[in-house]
């Protein structure tokens, strides 16, 4: 029957021991224990959380590199045509533009020339009437060396005066 | 899974019962205190026969020494404080005075048999023989089972606290040595006993309580199983202690229970009128029910632990009622029951993680009970 008989002996110390190790441990350790594993858990969950979000943003920050790189060439591509186009302009303008002037060069050229053509002529002209006029005085003067020939030259000349 | 708790507890007391009553009556043959066979000599003069009933008994129950070994007429056992209150009168002595229950000692005497047997009880005037009509003084010794529970309280308070000063120190860091071990059944204890209990609202509140039963009834199981002094004591199978442990669990649930809860045991909703009035046979079955469960907790806790011992007991005491016989029966029958032993040593190591968990699972449940808000209206056909 004693195995079955509760005794007051121990009911009374397990009474006391029982409620103040239940204090003890909920005061010291229970309580603290209990904090730091929430306390952990939280920090754990936090940084997945954090992980996660990065991963995110990572995702996200590779779409916008890849974007940005792609505008990117496309830009590079437009500035190129551009300035492929930009260069054949300029180049067909200079062409444009110098065709202009060698014609222009080449016209005053050709007037130069024709003037000075004119006063090479001119300067012919002059000299030729001077020394047709050296002739003519020479020749006027060797046909004048006798009177015989005066009197024949003034007749000759006043019949073509009166001829005319 | 209340309900199949419920039933292997019955099962297990009647096991249990069965148990008792084979070893304890089974051998009715009266030896003196020692139990522990003897070495051949007395055996071939067959002069003490092995007692294996007393023998058990005297292992799983409290004592006013801790006994250690019995080596023929040697006894090594550790004499423990006699602290008595009789009649208002407050008296000590060591229980050494008593020789192992054959002298008496300033009119006190351990009764070695007889219904009061191991108890304290008061001698005549010549000293010697037992008063049978006075009354017991009121024992509040320091009995084998007070200083073990000394042991597993301080235990307790050692292992948790250094381990919560690791957590107060930095909370942020793994668990290393002794706090890994003990994190996971924390852990345990707090996502599979408290929360599905009492729900992730009202579970923190009695996380202390849960922590320190759980924990203070797995470490006294397993100190328990260990044969010699430290341990040994088999302190949760004994119904004492037991019975605060279940007293706990009751209080709290009382001191917790909502005015849904009362009006359960008061006036049960969903039950015909003719069961409450004129005879309240509902209210009765309902207040039986709240003094059953505390009860079923105490007696569950006490006949699994004490079963065990027993078992564990019984096999080595085949060891002895062989060898009595013969000599080489008992070496033969030695190798059986060591390996019985053996395994029901491991048997008791789960035996005594379960026991645990049950006990704070179902205080668990029964805080959670006690706490309920609202109840379904069909549920109640279905839920006594």
């Amino acid at each position: 029957m004693q195995l079955v008989t509760p005794g007051i002996g121990l009911i009374f110390w397990m009474l006391v021991s029982f409620s103040l190790v239940m204090y003890v441990l909920a005061k010291f350790a229970w309580k603290p224990i209990m904090k730091g594993i929430h306390q952990r858990e939280d920090s754990i969950e936090k940084a997945l959380e954090a992980a996660n979000d990065a991963k995110k943003e990572m995702l996200q920050l590779k779409a916008g590199n890849e974007q940005l790189l792609r505008d990117a060439k496309d830009e590079r591509d437009a500035l190129m045509r551009d300035a492929r186009k930009m260069k054949e302009t300029i180049v067909e303008e200079a062409r444009v533009l110098a065709g202009e002037e060698a014609a222009r060069i080449v016209e005053s050229a050709r007037q130069n020339i024709q003037m000075e053509k004119m006063a090479a002529i001119n300067e012919l002209k002059n000299q030729i009437a001077s020394i047709s006029i050296e002739i003519a005085e020479k020749l006027i003067g060797k046909e004048l060396e006798n009177k015989q020939q005066q009197q024949l030259l003034t007749e000759k000349l006043l019949k073509d005066v009166k001829i005319n | 899974m209340v309900r199949t708790l419920i039933d292997t507890v019955r099962l297990q007391v009647v096991l249990f019962a069965v148990l008792i009553a084979g070893f304890a009556y089974g051998n009715p043959v009266t030896t003196d205190t020692a139990a522990i066979p003897q070495n051949n000599l007395h055996e071939q003069t067959g002069e003490k026969a092995f007692d294996a009933g007393k023998m058990i008994i005297d292992h799983i129950v409290d004592a006013h020494e801790w006994h250690i070994l019995t080596y023929n007429d040697f006894h090594l056992a550790i004499p423990l404080p006699v602290i008595l209150l009789d009649n208002g009168k407050l008296v000590s002595f060591s229980s050494s005075h008593f020789h192992h229950g054959k002298e008496a000692y300033r009119g006190y005497r351990l009764e070695t048999e007889g219904p009061n047997e191991g108890k304290i009880v008061k001698t005549l005037e010549d000293g010697e023989t037992v008063d049978a009509s006075a009354k017991l003084p009121l024992d509040f010794s320091i009995t084998k089972n007070v200083v073990s529970l000394f042991i597993s309280v301080l235990l307790l308070c050692l292992i948790f606290i250094s381990i919560a000063n690791k957590y107060k120190k930095n909370p942020d860091v793994a668990p290393k040595g002794l706090q890994s071990v003990l994190e996971p059944l924390i852990l345990f204890v707090r996502d599979d006993i408290a929360i599905p209990g009492l729900g992730k609202k009202n579970y923190a509140r009695f996380m202390p309580f849960l922590l320190t039963v759980f924990f203070f009834i797995f470490l006294n199981n397993l100190l328990g199983l260990i044969p010699i002094f430290p341990g040994g004591a088999n302190l949760t199978g004994n119904i004492s202690i037991t019975l605060v442990l279940a007293l706990f669990t009751f209080a709290i649930t009382t001191y917790n229970g909502n005015k849904n809860y009362w009006m359960h045991i008061i006036n049960a909703p969903g039950v015909p009128w003719w069961l409450k009035f004129p005879v309240p046979l509902m209210p009765i079955v309902e207040l039986v029910g709240l003094i059953t469960k505390p009860f079923v907790l105490m007696v569950r806790l006490f006949a699994n632990m004490t079963a065990g011992h027993i078992i564990l007991l019984g096999f080595m005491s085949l060891i002895f009622i062989f060898g009595k016989m013969n000599i080489f029966a008992g070496y033969g029958v030695s190798v059986f029951s060591l390996a019985f032993g053996v395994f029901m040593s491991l048997l008791e190591l789960l035996v005594a993680f379960i026991q645990a968990y049950v006990f704070a699972l179902l205080s668990s449940i029964y805080f959670g009970m006690a706490m309920e808000e609202h109840h379904h209206p069909e549920e109640h056909t279905t839920d006594h």
